[in-house]
């Protein structure tokens, strides 16, 4: 049983890395991966979002979306999942809302080294993207958990990879046309080759 | 952009400030869906009408949305439209939107729908609004659409399926390009779009961060 989850939890982080392997989250990737402090940040944030999120819209789905799901209520036959992009979006802003006023409130130390970024990542498709797998895949709630937390941690480690990378980056003499978005574009595409080499193992 | 005119919002995203390539907006979408062109199509025109009719929306109701929560409700809106996308293609073009998997949704946090509604939407009227979400709908068309033609190409040797360079394994001269069809291909080939757009209009260019010390000069003539 163990095993099955740390084979998820892998799988998330290096197979399927949200950023490398699926390109989510790439607009906040892009933009805010100039150093590594505020990347390290951004990743923490985006890992902490990622694992209430997921397994909160599971629970949602499986007990009021799902089709039949409303059984408990006297509704066995309603099908609301065609709602189901409007409340996974509600719940990430509402979470992200809470979470920022949590952290205001109990750990000012944390929010303010968050920052501006935790309101952002309500916008990070990272964070959307998991739980639309979640739902696509049928991950029941023990598996959302593990999931949201590997594809958080596998988004936070290519976000502080890349910020190191680039942080080297700028003492390098780039053709004209190529400097800052053009020259990150084709170090993302590296490193994404390098983690394709990673598809495919199995646990 | 010192005027705002009918014309200018909507021919300016294309090019001189295009959402992908200059405002690094929407770039998500734009790697994932381009390995064949009939997709990628799909998408755009999604995107486009996304863009085009939340920016309407948000517009006419602009002065009556409380500033505070202006983001939820602009969500609101956006995911509204983005499920009525979703149910049609899941109705007339189902393998299409199997395709696209996740990525409809996506379309959601797209960053171009939300930038546009937030920075344009919200202080212009709806016409004008309107046009501004064609436009930069159009800017992103185009970007994804290149690479999407590129990649189907040279990649498979086929564009919307139909077969256009006769490849080797069918007693043909092209040898496809593998590796095009593989994701990471996406990003070389916006990388490269974005120099050569850049070489085109040279005001683009970002300034430098650190000049480099004319080092070996100094050193030759200190010899």
């Amino acid at each position: 049983m163990f095993e099955y989850y740390l084979s998820l939890f892998v799988k998330a982080v290096f197979v399927e890395n949200m950023a490398l392997a699926f390109f989510l989250g790439m607009c906040t990737f892009l933009a805010v991966s100039k150093k590594v402090q505020t990347a390290i940040g951004l990743g923490v944030a985006v890992v902490v979002v990622q694992t209430i999120t997921v397994p909160v819209n599971n629970l949602i789905y499986t007990y009021l979306l799902a089709d039949g799901a409303l059984a408990w209520a006297g509704f066995p036959e309603a099908d609301l999942s065609f709602l189901g992009l409007l409340s996974y979006i509600g719940v990430i802003a509402a979470l992200v809302q809470i979470l920022e006023m949590f952290l205001d409130r109990y750990v000012p130390a944390l929010y303010n080294a968050l920052g501006v970024f935790l309101p952002l990542i309500t916008v990070n498709c990272a964070i959307m993207g998991g739980s639309l797998f979640m739902v696509e895949r049928d991950y029941n709630f023990a598996e959302s958990v593990v999931y949201g937390l590997g594809s958080g941690t596998g988004w936070a480690l290519a976000i502080a990879t890349l910020a190191g990378i680039r942080e080297k980056l700028k003492y390098s003499d780039v053709p004209h046309g190529l400097r800052g978005l053009g020259i990150t574009f084709i170090t993302v595409g590296l490193m994404s080759l390098g983690f394709m080499s990673f598809s495919g193992i199995q646990l | 952009m010192s005027e705002v005119t009918a014309k200018s919002v909507v021919v300016s995203p294309i090019f001189e400030n295009n959402p992908i390539a200059l405002q690094i907006l929407g770039i998500c979408s734009a790697l994932a869906v381009t390995s064949s062109l009939q997709v990628t199509l799909v998408m755009c025109i999604a995107l486009t009408m996304v863009t085009a009719f939340s920016n309407l929306s948000i517009a006419a109701i602009r002065h009556h949305i409380p500033s505070s929560i202006r983001i939820i409700v602009q969500m609101i809106i956006i995911a509204s439209l983005v499920i009525v996308v979703d149910q049609i293609l899941k109705a007339y073009a189902y393998s299409i939107s199997k395709q696209l998997s996740v990525f409809v949704g996506l379309i959601i946090t797209n960053c171009i729908v939300m930038g546009r509604a937030e920075a344009f939407a919200m202080k212009n009227p709806p016409g004008l609004s309107f046009l501004d979400g064609i436009g930069n709908g159009l800017g992103y068309s185009v970007l994804l659409i290149s690479v999407a033609v590129i990649r189907e190409l040279f990649g498979a040797g086929k564009l919307f399926g139909i077969e256009i360079l006769s490849l080797v394994n069918d007693g043909g001269w092209y040898v496809p390009n593998g590796l095009l069809l593989l994701p990471p291909s996406a990003f070389f080939i916006i990388g490269l779009l974005i120099w050569a757009l850049r070489s085109w209009k040279p005001n683009q260019v970002e300034a430098k961060e650190y000049e480099l010390a004319p080092q070996t000069t100094s050193m030759q003539e200190a010899h």
